[in-house]
Parts: structure tokens; sequence; C-alpha cells
């Protein structure tokens, strides 16, 4: 043990030293060029008019939303509590404006529980996410489930903290 | 290899009353009764008295290089095999009295065996020519002075730990009345390769073979009745379906329906498989051919309803449902179709196995602390005994073909690793080192040499 500090120390310590004084002399000449040569930036051609693009990044940001937020679930539950509703609630009206988009919900458990069971569980839950946008009018044809069991953990931790992530149902756009 | 004559003795009663006694007490477990004729057994862990036996190195019998080799082998493979049942105390050679390679096996000095403590003898005579052995293996009675047993087999030189097995299965079977602990495997999964694969290990945990090789998700490994054949769930096409695989020639029958096909489980002594099949909307249970044909659907309540096993006359069904509202393992008749429910302690009770012998459930409790433990209790229902204790998560409980054993995965050293116990729950210990994680393990009913 002491011998590898030892080794680090002589690797580590001179290793440092030399990018400490590389980062000096880098960065003494680019000074050297804002402060003496003042008009390069009037050179430097404007940037393009500005694009009222507003509506696409609002839409490519409800397809990230859509993507991004999970629907969660208690543990040994596949039930929809007041906040997955309302997450769900979005998801239906962004697949009511985006009739052109078929998706996957994928239903996951945390570690916790044999294996054969969460891929049941992980099923019905993606099963409950379905039925509720289906009820919200959105067309069965347009989703697709799979159960990942516990098999694909979004935390790997082992606490109560990380399987809160994991009993989730993730939504792909296909 | 093949077995050319066998000449063997039965008698000595009270021996095998005694070791009679071992194991049936077994059934009593926990339960305060009289002291047998033995009172040295004690009857709350049948297991912790271990029936001493010696087993010294075999003869060999002309004296060759070759033959020392195999006869030094062939007693540490013999010694292991039986060890591994937790049923004997191997005695420790160091202690022995006499050469029993320089004695004659057939007539051993039983005084000089019973001084040292042993109560039963392994002597072995081997011989070999050529790539050909032939082996002598005799098992005796040291304190009554009678053989028990003896065998000889001829073949490859290569062929010994077959031969040594053979002749623990013959030992098993005298003494316990359960043959095919020593020929069966295991199936189970390893992460070891980067991604969790279907492998198989003989019973001890010797010669893993890789079986699956898709880099996909693979679960839930369930060998067949004459071990030819390998069923589990595999996201090798993209969702998880059920795939039944010839182990030899690779051969594989996927059973391609909508939604899930998963927790096979097969019909003892058949070519017949239950499993949960989710294509009517949630998972219900299906017999099916071995050819992946469904034949009747078993199950009929909305819900969770999975993970068949079968009773040894294929007679009754016990399963996992959520009809209750947990999961917990019920017990359906095959006939009449009714269930009724076998656990009622705690709130999640999955994957029950059925005891080759068929008094006995195994199966995974959650418990009120977090963690989850292998319980043991009657097919009626009655006696629930907890196997595993306070040592991270223990699940996938198996029975090995003779009742006498059963493996499951753990958590205990952090990652999981698969480990085997008596059926009292006694001499946990690690089945197999590899790299990765491994879990899932299902024994084979015994194949038969």
């Amino acid at each position: 043990m002491k011998k590898l500090r030892v080794l680090l120390a002589v690797l580590v310590v001179p290793g440092l030293m030399l990018t400490a004084s590389c980062a000096k002399k880098v960065v003494k000449p680019e000074a050297a060029v804002s402060k003496s040569d003042t008009t390069a930036q009037r050179v430097v051609p404007p940037p393009p008019a500005p694009v009222d693009n507003s509506a696409q990044v609002a839409a490519l940001a409800a397809r990230q939303k859509f993507q991004a937020e999970d629907v969660r679930f208690a543990f040994d539950s596949a039930v929809l509590d007041m906040t997955a509703q309302s997450i769900l609630k979005d998801k239906a009206a962004w697949l009511k404006a985006n009739t052109g988009a078929n998706i996957v919900i994928e239903g996951n458990c945390d570690e916790r529980g044999t294996v054969a069971y969460n891929l049941a569980l992980g099923e019905r839950r993606a099963a409950s996410a379905k039925t509720f946008l289906t009820n919200m009018g959105v067309a069965p044809a347009r989703m697709a489930t799979i159960s990942y069991g516990k098999e694909k953990p979004l935390d790997p931790g082992h606490n109560e903290q990380a399987w809160a992530k994991n009993r989730r149902d993730h939504f792909v756009i296909k | 290899m093949k077995r050319v004559s066998g000449f063997s003795g039965w008698g000595n009663i009270s021996l095998l009353l005694y070791i009679a006694v071992l194991f049936i007490v077994g059934a009593w477990y926990g339960v305060a009764c009289a002291a047998g004729p033995y009172d040295y057994v004690d009857i709350n862990n049948p297991s912790l008295k271990k029936v001493p036996i010696a087993i010294p190195f075999f003869k060999p019998v002309t004296g060759s290089a070759t033959e020392s080799d195999v006869s030094r082998n062939g007693a540490n493979m013999l010694s292991e095999a039986l060890a591994f049942t937790s049923y004997f105390n191997i005695l420790d050679r160091g202690s022995f009295l006499v050469d029993a390679q320089k004695a004659d096996p057939a007539t051993p000095a039983f005084k000089a065996w019973t001084t040292v403590g042993a109560e039963l003898l392994v002597t072995g005579a081997a011989a070999v020519n050529g790539n050909q052995l032939e082996l002598d293996l005799r098992l005796f009675d040291t304190f009554n002075e009678r053989q028990l047993l003896g065998r000889k087999y001829t073949g490859h030189v290569s062929d010994l730990r077959s031969m040594v097995l053979r002749f623990c299965n013959e030992i098993m079977g005298l003494l316990t009345g359960s043959t095919g602990l020593f020929g069966s495997k295991i199936a189970f999964i390893s992460s070891g390769s980067g991604s969790k694969e279907v492998y198989v290990c003989d019973f001890d945990g010797h010669n893993p073979v890789q079986i699956t090789h898709n880099r996909s998700i693979n679960l839930t490994p369930a060998l067949s009745s004459d071990g030819k054949w390998v069923a589990y769930t595999s996201y090798a096409k993209g969702k998880p379906e059920l795939f039944i695989e010839n182990v030899a020639d690779k051969r594989v029958t996927v059973v391609d329906k909508r939604g899930m096909g998963i927790s096979p489980g097969w019909v003892p002594g058949k070519f017949e498989l239950g499993a949960s099949l989710s294509f009517s909307g949630d998972p219900e249970i299906y017999l099916l051919t071995g050819n992946g044909k469904v034949i009747n659907r078993l199950t009929n309540s909305p819900g969770i309803d999975i993970s068949p096993a079968f009773s040894p006359d294929g007679r009754r069904m016990a399963f996992v449902s959520r009809r209750g509202g947990t999961p917990q393992v019920y017990i359906q008749d095959m006939n009449s179709g009714s269930a009724t429910r076998l656990t009622f302690q705690g709130n999640n009770n999955t994957q029950p196995e059925w005891s080759p012998k068929g008094d006995k459930i195994v199966y995974t409790t959650l418990q009120k602390g977090g963690f989850f433990n292998i319980c043991v209790i009657g097919a009626d229902g009655q006696g629930l005994v907890q196997l595993t204790h306070a040592q991270g998560d223990n699940e996938s409980p198996t029975w090995s073909p003779d009742s006498g054993m059963i493996a499951f995965s753990s958590t205990r050293e952090g990652s999981s690793r698969i480990y085997v116990m008596t059926a009292y729950g006694t001499d946990q210990r690690k089945l197999v080192t590899m790299p990765g994680t491994q879990s899932e393990p299902r024994w084979s009913p015994g194949v038969t040499n």
C-alpha cells in the first residue's frame, strides 16, 4: 500500500505540475491576442438572422418530455396513483396531438422479488398505462407493451431511492 | 462403460435401520417425539450426526503409475461426492491404521477401521491396461463386518468420474432408497460473458457448459426429466418468449405468441411442460407439449398466474397467483381444476417447487425486514420451516432428484451466487465459482446412466 502511494506521488505530482505549467503557457498568448487585436471582433460576420423556430423547439421539448418522464409505482403494485394518472393525461394529450407516433410502453420492476414474478408484474404495469391511455382516447393499436421485469434497472443502487426510480413504466416513441 | 458384474450383500438390518432413522426423522422435523433406538441421533437436526465413513486410496493392482493416479483421484472423487450429500463424515486418511493400498480390498481388517471410528468403509482396486480401466469398488459395514455392496466397472480411463458417481448412486440407493443425485445436472443463469446466458453444470457444480450464446437476456431455465431439453425465457427475438432447446443439437422451438412466455416447469417423466403465456391479455398457465404446442389452458383468473410446479405423479400443480391480492402459492388439482391456497404467512410467496418425493413444496418468501428467504412447507400446508436466515436475499430454491438437497441463489456475499444446502437447511455452501453473477438454479430430475 505504502509503495503504491509513493509510486502515485512520483507519477502524479510531476504530471500535475506539467499540466499546470502548460496551461499557463496557453493562457498567456490568448490573453495577449484578445487585448491587442480589438478589431478582430468587428471582422467576424454577424450571426444569421434569428428564425422563429419556437414552435419546433417546443415540439421537440414535448417529445423529449414524453420519453423522459416515467410513470412510477409502489412496491408490488401496478396501480396508477394520482401522480401517475396526471403524467399519463399529459402523455395522452401528446399522443392525440401527434397521431403519427406509435409507442412502446416498457414495464419495469425494482430488484426485489423473484425473476418470473417481476416479469409478470412489469407486464401488468405496462398494461395499466396502456389501459389508461386507451380510456383517454388513444388508439390501442398505437401502443405496444413489453416487460423487462427487474432486468433493466434505471438506477443500479440497492436502496429505496433507487428502487422507487426502477419501479416504472418507460415510454419510447417508435 | 458398462457394469460387468454385481456382487452385493444386503443384510445388516441394524445399520440400515439406523440410516433409515437418520432420514425418516427428517419428516418429523421440529416435532417433539420420543427418542428412537439410537439416541445419539439428534432428531431436530438429522444431518448433524453424520455417518463416519473411511475412504482410503484404492489399491493399484499392478502398481503402475497410472493406476496409482487413478487410485488416489478415484478415492478423492468418491470422498468429495459423498461429502457433498452432507450425510457422511469423511474420516481423515492420516488417522488410518492400515495401508489399504497394500491390503486385499475384499477382506478388510474391520477392527482396524472401527478403531478409527469408521462405521462404513469403501475399498477399491484399480487395474489399468492401456487406456482400459477396471475398477472394483466395495462398501462395508465395519461394525457388523459385512460387505453391503460390490461393483466392478470397466471402461476408458477418462470414465473414472462417472464410474465413481455410479457407485455413489448405488451407495445412496442402498442407504436411503433414493438414487439419481450423482447423475443429475443443474441449469442456471450466469452473466459472466457480459449477458445473462443459460448454463448447465453437474450436480456438484463441476463442468459448467454454456448453452445459449444469443447475447440477449435469458431467464428461468428448466431441464426436462430426461435432461435432454431446457426451456427458458429469452429476449433474443425482442420480447420475453418461451424457448425450448435441445441441449445436444441446439434445436430451438420458440413459442411464438403475442405477449410473454415465462416461468416454464416440466411435468415429471413427460415431454410436457407448463408455462405462463399472456396472449389472452394477462399471464395464464398453459400445458404445452415439448414441441411448444398448447395442449390446454390450466388457469383462468384475472391477474398474475405463473410458475407451474407439478407433483411427481403429475396430478397436482403448485403455482403462484395474485388472485387473493398478494402473490401466494396455490395447489390445483389437474383433474378437477379446483385450486386451494397453500401459503398464508407473508405477503409475497413465489417460486414453488414440488419435492421429487412428493411430500413438500419449497418456495421463496419476502419477510417483514425486506429480505427474501427460502421456506419449505408440506403439500398439505403443514409443517412450515424457514431454511435460510439473515444472509442477504435467498431465492430460486430447487430440489435435488433424491429430495435430499436444495440449491438456491443468494446475495450473502454481495453478488448473486448459487449455493446448496440439505433439505433441512444445514451445510449451506457455494456451488459454483464463476465470473459474473449466477442465479436461478434448477435441478434436473435424476438421470440414470
